[in-house]
């Protein structure tokens, strides 16, 4: 069943406006910096948190809507939630964890057990059936906060960063399993998080929300392809521009001009990715490229590519080779020329 | 973190006046309790009477405290009223209230000529003076208090997350109490339990001015003590002993929730 949720609550300063859709078998990640309400909206959903305007429904049956005066409580929604931090049941067993969403809904207690140990078996936790939820690995919390939430075979699954209590090579193998399971489930699914990767690995759509607000929406190609505010871009590590667009040439808001490959008008967002950008000691001699002189305000080793902070007339990120790096002998507080081919930065309407 | 330079003497001098001050006491208690005569002084009649009406009593005024303080400590933690403080105020009153004028105030409420009391009389023929339920309604007074700050606190320090969870696997609010609130506040409800009971056992201003001073009904070990020790002092200092054992038990039972670890 879609989930469809139109969701307007003032929560202290944050005010949250905003709707997401979801059908059956997708999986929508919700992906904000600290603070822009990621978890409120799965409270929403969840039935945790009432909204001050709005309408959530899931297929057919409407889940909350003040202006009919309709809230379904949350233990009588079909959602499973995975929260942060997992909330483990910490005096129950991992079997009686998982056994707990069943009984509660009125399972007895043998059909319950049955239905918990499949799932034990199907996260790979036999043996640890029945331990306590201190004695688990953060990836093995995972799992169990995984399976109870599939346990009470919901149509809604809702995930509140699941991989960010993880260390990093957990979650590499966590983020795997995860999007087995996920790929196995075929209700709609919703995530929150903070990493990019995590939208990337496991999801179709993503939802940029910022200060309670979708700043951005779309598929990942299209969000990675185009990016709309400066949050997005910092995420994708690329740079992005505004200004004002009058055939090849647009006047960038901090007073550049940026020539572009194809013509434009009106306000628009210019992609600048940090790997097309070239750095030279003194100006080139040649047409058809964009040079700037800059400022290198910072450089850091990434592996097997550097990035160099730049700043002049407007501030940039390019990406060059350990190589190059040497060769230009480029230190901080160096001025530097920068060129970018006209036909290498994407342009589109703010 | 604690200062590793030598405390001036003054305050040394005044702090070991006043540990002395505690352990004097004791010290005389132990010393003048005749040991050899002490399982004879225990099981006089009177004593024993005493000691079984305490256990009753007590031990009644602590399952009235948690069945009644329960519901009020979750409600106190939970929900928001007007006039929730004036409710946490009245509640915490018996602690500082001295327990005779508690008495007396139960005696204005619950006396054949009470507010209550005098329906209670007429419509169902009850009285409460005089008898061990009065007895055991002055220690619940007194006890129900030290349940309500315990387990109102262990509520408010719990992750309300756990509960969050709970529900949206499809609980109700009862369950949730029972299955998941209940079983992480453990802790609190014990210590709270244990509290109550101490108090309702060492109970005796409100006890005897509401309830009298009736061996076998309302004479509790307090009282016992008190009468006593001009008659049977050695009898006394038993009884006090027992008191005292008591009381030691609860404090080394709950070192760790009061005193740390450390």
């Amino acid at each position: 069943m879609t989930l469809s949720a139109e969701i307007a609550v003032t929560l202290g300063t944050l005010e949250m406006d905003l709707t997401v859709e979801v059908r059956p078998g997708e999986v929508l990640a919700l992906l904000g910096p600290n603070g822009a309400g990621k978890t409120t909206v799965l409270r929403a959903i969840a039935g945790l948190q009432p909204i001050d305007r709005g309408r959530i429904t899931l297929g057919e049956r409407v889940l909350d809507d003040p202006s009919e005066r309709i809230f379904i409580r949350s233990e009588g929604r079909p959602v499973g939630v995975v929260f942060q931090d997992y909330l483990l049941f910490p005096h129950l067993t991992v079997r009686d964890n998982i056994a707990f969403g069943p009984r509660a809904r009125g399972v007895p207690k043998p059909l319950a057990d049955t239905t918990a140990a499949e799932w034990i078996d199907r996260v790979g936790l036999t043996h640890l059936a029945r331990s306590k939820p201190s004695g688990l690995s953060g990836g093995e919390a995972q799992r169990v906060a995984l399976a109870r939430a599939l346990a009470t075979d919901p149509q809604l699954l809702l995930l509140d960063e699941p991989l960010a209590a993880l260390d990093v090579t957990t979650r590499a193998t966590v983020r795997r399993d995860l999007r087995l399971h996920l790929a196995g489930f075929d209700g709609a699914t919703v995530m929150v998080t903070h990493d990019p990767l995590d939208a990337l690995a496991l999801a179709d759509h993503v939802v940029i929300l910022e200060s309670g607000s979708v700043t951005q929406a779309g598929t990942i190609a299209e969000v990675t392809a185009r990016p709309r505010t400066p949050y997005v871009a910092e995420l994708l590590g690329v740079n992005l521009l505004r200004g004002s667009g009058d055939g090849h040439q647009v006047s960038v808001d901090s007073g550049a001009t940026v020539t572009t490959g194809h013509a434009v008008s009106g306000e628009t967002l210019l992609l600048v990715r940090p790997s097309s950008i070239s750095l030279h000691v003194q100006r080139l001699d040649i047409s058809a490229r964009n040079q700037w002189h800059f400022t290198v305000t910072g450089i850091d080793l990434l592996g097997d590519h550097v990035r160099v902070r730049l700043s002049g007339e407007v501030d940039l990120v390019a990406e060059i080779t350990p190589a190059a790096l040497g060769e230009l002998g480029l230190v901080e507080g160096m001025p530097v020329w920068a060129s970018v081919k006209a036909t290498d930065i994407a342009a589109y309407p703010a | 973190m604690i200062s590793s330079r030598r405390p001036p003497l003054v305050v040394v001098a005044a702090a070991t006046v006043a540990v002395l001050f505690f352990v004097l006491p004791l010290v005389g208690l132990i010393r003048r309790t005749a040991w050899s005569t002490l399982l004879d002084d225990l099981t006089t009649t009177d004593s024993i009477t005493a000691l079984r009406l305490s256990l009753v009593c007590s031990l009644s005024a602590t399952a009235l405290s948690v069945a009644f303080g329960m519901p009020l400590a979750w409600i106190l933690a939970r929900v928001s009223f007007p006039g929730r403080a004036l409710v946490r105020g009245l509640v915490l009153l018996p602690l500082v209230l001295p327990p005779v004028v508690g008495g007396v105030a139960l005696l204005t409420a619950f006396s054949r000529r009470g507010i209550v009391g005098e329906y209670l009389y007429d419509w169902f023929g009850i009285q409460l003076t005089f008898t061990t339920a009065g007895a055991i309604l002055a220690e619940t007074f007194v006890a129900l208090p030290f349940f309500v700050i315990t387990v109102e606190a262990g509520l408010r320090s719990m992750d309300r997350r756990y509960e969050d969870a709970a529900t949206t696997l499809g609980a109700k609010p009862f369950t949730v109490f029972r299955r998941v609130t209940l079983p992480l506040i453990a802790p609190a409800v014990v210590a709270g339990a244990v509290l109550s009971w101490a108090r309702a056992l060492g109970e005796f201003g409100a006890t005897i001015t509401f309830a009298g001073n009736i061996i076998g009904r309302t004479q509790t070990l307090p009282l016992a003590v008190y009468l006593q020790l001009e008659a049977n002092p050695d009898v006394a200092i038993a009884l006090s002993l027992v008191l005292l054992a008591v009381s030691l038990t609860v404090i080394v039972s709950l070192r760790d929730r009061w005193l740390g670890t450390s």
